[in-house]
């Protein structure tokens, strides 16, 4: 065994630190297996101590790392970089403070951020971020990705939830970001963290914000025979002045996976099923869905059903939730884009993607976050047959520069990752860009920390493919 | 997820276990509901890593020895399928892989003789309870033998209840409503012949003729789990025969071995009697989910109000997709309280012989199943599956907590006989 890693080897326990083929195969990749690379070894550290030590050790040895949630990040976000270190930080999963009174939440990083909504019931609050993936994802894979969710329409992204961190930086020093109280004092160093995608550091504990559970839902499901007409049903929801929980869009192929996967009673025939959630103080949330169902009503649905049982608003989101790795049920390979498009433009941008599908002859699944715009198109190929993978790619791309165009985003919440990094010079000017890559430099002036993610270009990770320096030198090698 | 796996070269197996991965999206959505993933913590003991393992192995990129303690650890319960909205079979693609690799496996000399002597006689009703009788002897020098060994110890009971022959048939009380085949297991018989005997009665008296057709085996699901597929398939074509008969449905009473039947069609695959195979599946129905169908005869209030946790088996739960029907038989007898046992999908630990070839994970499974069903306050617990039965029976009592552990109809049967249940372990 090389050198460092030996050293790396004093540090982890056997069976915290894998470097053997059978151990690495199954972190080569996140939940975008079009990507691939084997991590020169994974350590699981079980606290902050370890996860510094780890840092140093990469810093010392000039390794690039890649930290690791629960692996569900579909921009290629937590994929390992060849021969570098991975940490993964599922291990680090305790719930450290609840305290009710305050209303916040510390968790170490590898929390499942269903958990902590789990755990703070008891006591009528719960973690408002809500990402489809929420039974598994961690709360610092939530953080690094600032992740959304069909709620966050009207309570924002994770980086209005999260209070406090503490970080290790990639030169291996611990900073405190927040505090437990919603006023700070200076810049927001805490939001630049927030979404900067294990670039900047790993968070090792984490303040969250509760809030008490609203105390009545109201979730209707209306069905329509155009995507369209759905599409503009959510910005006529919008102009009525009405702010639902959440507002989410499914279409026909979407239907039918996620229908096949958890039963939740979709109307099949449909071209597009909305989801609008009311919630809030009883009295209130009756009014507004009088009002509501008027909206919905003029906006041309032909069937509209009330969730009339806890069970059955359940079973409404199970599906949506449950839609995205359905769709694997419909195709072996897909593609799970991520872009904004303002609220208004909804109906021609979902008009333009079907133009799009059926110019590539692939087909286009939409599910998606309605009432911010977030659009979810799942692009499904066949990459066993020559060259659908790359026209599945181009395609998607196109879908990004329409959002971009319509005055959108090239990602909402999956992040830019490995997968989006050579759009965003669409998104920013050279300038943005540089002055972003300085702060990094600032932080992390090997770029050591998630390598050849996020920035475009000819990342050092490109020429990085192959041997390493060190192991080219003869100081380390991966045999 | 794509793949190079040459299925040409594989045949029929390997269409099944490719059709598997192709449907995994590696979106980790099973990962809570993996006991492995929970325990171990670690990507390679996870479905998803284990899928991406077998994929490799199966594409000629990683020797199977690298990827063999992973697949081992795992204890087939399939709370992934459960859990997995991509619809990926990873009970059919495990089983079909152990099926594969076992030929070109390694394995010691004394792992050999373990597994053989698994093999030659827990399916055998008549060699198992001998070797029970010897391995009681056993439990006096326990403490000197090494875990492999000590592990099958501890879950035989003090004193191995008397055998019970079964008739042939069993005829139905009153008017006749159905008639049906009877599958009477294997362990189960030797262990707990009170299953049978419950679960004979309560379906004569709801008027069900059952036949026990002579010439049937084990199940072979235990043989299938461990990847003995060619002694899966002598068992499965003795009972196809065995089974043949017009009857209006085949019934267990043991999650694993109902489960096992419905395997047929897979283990089929690509011989012969796939057609066969598949019509026998078709017919197996768990014993609550017949009775139900059926329409269960009233049943006389208990003498006073009794908590029950009803403890799902993987292999009705996960496997079979049974929750509902046992938990609305037992709501069916007056004044049973109904609780949930907290985490209730993750398995215990039993899970065929894993509790024999991976003791310590088995034992914290059981452990933690133990305390769950303590912090659900019930007074009995409840389950279908005789493996269940015996590793939260041991687990309780090592908790110094000797709840009364029922199969679902000893329960049915003790509310139709009016037996006091205060009464103790039967
Ligand atoms: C089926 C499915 C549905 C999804 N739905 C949504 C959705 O609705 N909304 C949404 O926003 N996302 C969604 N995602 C994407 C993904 O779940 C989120 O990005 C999630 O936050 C990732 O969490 P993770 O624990 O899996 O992180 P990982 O994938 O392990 O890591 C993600 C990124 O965070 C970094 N990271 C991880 N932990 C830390 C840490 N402690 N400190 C610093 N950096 C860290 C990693 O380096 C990586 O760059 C979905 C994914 C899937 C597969
Ligand atoms: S939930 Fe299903 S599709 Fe997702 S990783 Fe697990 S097995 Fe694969
Ligand atoms: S069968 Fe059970 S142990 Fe095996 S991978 Fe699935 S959930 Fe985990």
């Amino acid at each position: 065994m090389n050198p460092a890693l030996t050293e790396l080897e004093r540090l982890f326990p056997p069976g915290r630190l894998l470097h053997k083929p059978g151990e690495l195969v199954p972190y080569e990749s996140d939940a975008l297996t079009a990507f691939r690379a084997r991590p020169l070894a994974v350590v699981l550290p079980e606290s902050h101590a370890e996860v510094q030590a780890a840092v140093r050790w990469c810093a010392k040895h000039q390794i690039p790392y890649v930290a690791r949630g629960s692996g569900t990040s579909l921009s290629g976000g937590s994929l390992p970089i060849d021969g570098g270190l991975l940490i993964g930080l599922n291990r680090m999963n305790r719930l450290l403070r609840l305290d009710p009174v305050e209303r916040i939440a510390v968790v170490q990083p590898g929390f499942i951020n269903l958990q902590v909504s789990n755990a703070a019931a008891p006591y009528g609050l719960y973690y408002a971020p809500d990402p489809s993936s929420q039974p598994v994802s961690t709360i610092g894979g939530n953080l690094a990705f600032n992740s959304g969710g069909a709620h966050c329409l009207k309570y924002g992204m994770t980086s209005n939830h999260v209070l406090a961190a503490k970080v290790v930086l990639p030169d291996g020093e611990t900073v405190e970001l927040g505090s437990e109280s919603l006023e700070n004092t200076g810049p927001d160093w805490l939001g630049l963290f927030a979404g900067s995608e294990g670039l900047l550091g790993i968070a090792t504990e984490i303040t969250l914000r509760l809030l008490p559970k609203p105390e009545t839902y109201h979730t209707v499901l209306a069905a329509y025979d155009s995507l369209a007409k759905a599409g503009e049903a959510v910005a006529a929801v919008v102009a009525s002045g009405l702010l639902p929980g959440a507002m989410e869009i499914m279409d026909s192929l979407a239907i039918e996976a996620a229908e096949a996967a958890v039963k939740a009673g979709y109307p099949l025939e449909a071209r597009a099923l909305l989801i609008v959630e009311l919630e809030g103080e009883t009295p209130q949330v009756e009014a507004e869905a009088r009002y509501l169902e008027e909206v919905i009503q003029k906006s041309g649905a032909y069937e509209v059903r009330v969730a009339r049982s806890n069970e059955e608003r359940l079973k409404i989101w199970k599906g949506r939730k449950a839609a995205f790795s359905a769709v694997g049920r419909l195709s072996p390979d897909y593609i799970v884009q991520d872009g904004v498009v303002p609220r208004s433009r909804l109906g021609q941008a979902l008009q333009a993607i079907e133009e799009l599908s059926a110019r590539y002859s692939l087909r286009v699944a939409n599910v998606f976050h309605a009432g911010d715009g977030n659009l979810h198109p799942l692009i499904l190929y066949n990459g066993r047959l020559e060259g659908e993978l790359h026209r599945a790619e181009e395609l998607a791309g196109e879908i990004l520069k329409l959002c971009v165009a319509l005055g959108g985003s090239i990602t909402g919440e999956h992040g830019v990752g490995m997968e989006k990094k050579a759009y965003m010079t669409e998104m920013f000017r050279e300038a943005d860009l540089a002055a972003m890559q300085r702060i990094r430099l600032a932080l992390d002036p090997q770029e050591l920390a998630n390598r050849g993610k996020m920035f475009p270009g000819e990342t050092p990770a490109q020429s990085f493919h192959g041997a390493h320096p060190l192991e080219k030198a003869g100081v380390i090698s991966r045999e | 997820m794509q793949h190079k796996i040459d299925v040409e070269q594989l045949g029929p197996q390997g269409e099944i276990m490719a059709h598997a991965i192709e449907a995994c999206v590696h979106c980790g959505f099973c990962l809570p509901a993996c006991p492995t993933y929970q325990v171990l913590g670690e990507e390679m003991d996870s479905p998803r890593g284990r899928i991406f393992l077998m994929k490799e192995v199966l594409e000629g990129n990683l020797q199977m020895e690298e990827a063999q303690p992973y697949l081992d650890k795992c204890l087939g319960c399939q709370g992934c399928v459960t859990a997995c909205p991509s619809g990926v079979p990873y009970g059919e693609l495990i089983s079909t892989y152990r099926g594969w690799s076992e030929p070109q496996r390694h394995r010691s000399p004394f792992q050999k003789l373990f597994r053989i002597g698994l093999q030659e006689t827990l399916p055998y009703p008549a060699r198992f309870r001998a070797a029970a009788r010897l391995g009681r002897l056993g439990k006096l020098v326990q403490p000197l033998l090494p875990p492999m060994l000590k592990a099958p110890l501890e879950l035989l009971p003090e004193a191995l209840p008397q055998s019970e022959p079964l008739p042939e048939i069993i005829p139905a009380l009153g008017e006749r409503r159905a008639r049906v085949a009877f599958l009477a297991g294997c362990a189960q018989q030797v262990l707990q012949p009170g299953f049978n005997r419950a679960t004979l009665r309560v379906l004569a008296q709801n008027g069900v003729e059952v036949v026990i057709p002579k010439g049937q085996s084990c199940c072979g699901a235990l043989a299938l789990h461990t990847g003995e597929r060619g002694r899966a398939l002598q068992f499965a074509r003795t009972n196809l025969k065995a089974f043949a008969g017009d009857y209006d449905a085949i019934l267990t009473n043991a999650a694993g071995c109902g489960s096992g039947l419905k395997e047929y069609p897979v283990l089929f695959h690509g011989e012969p009697e796939q057609a066969q195979a598949a019509q026998l599946a078709a017919r197996v129905k768990d014993v609550s989910v017949f009775l139900l169908e059926l329409g269960l005869k009233e049943v006389p209030p208990l003498k006073r109000p009794l908590k029950v946790a009803y403890h799902d088996a993987c292999h009705l739960a996960h496997a079979q997709g049974v929750r509902a029907e046992p938990r609305q038989l037992l709501r069916s007898i007056p004044g049973v309280e109904l609780v949930e046992i907290p985490e209730g999908e993750l398995c215990c630990g039993s899970a065929g012989t894993y509790n024999l070839e991976q003791p310590a994970i088995a034992a914290t499974l059981g452990e933690r199943k133990a305390r769950h069903i303590l912090a659900s306050g019930a007074e009995v617990v409840v389950t279908g599956n005789i493996g269940c039965f015996t590793q939260i029976q041991t687990h309780l009592k090592k908790l110094g907590r000797e709840l009364l552990v029922l199969h679902t109809l000893e329960l049915l049967e003790r509310a139709y006989a009016q037996a006091a249940l205060q009464e103790g372990p039967s």
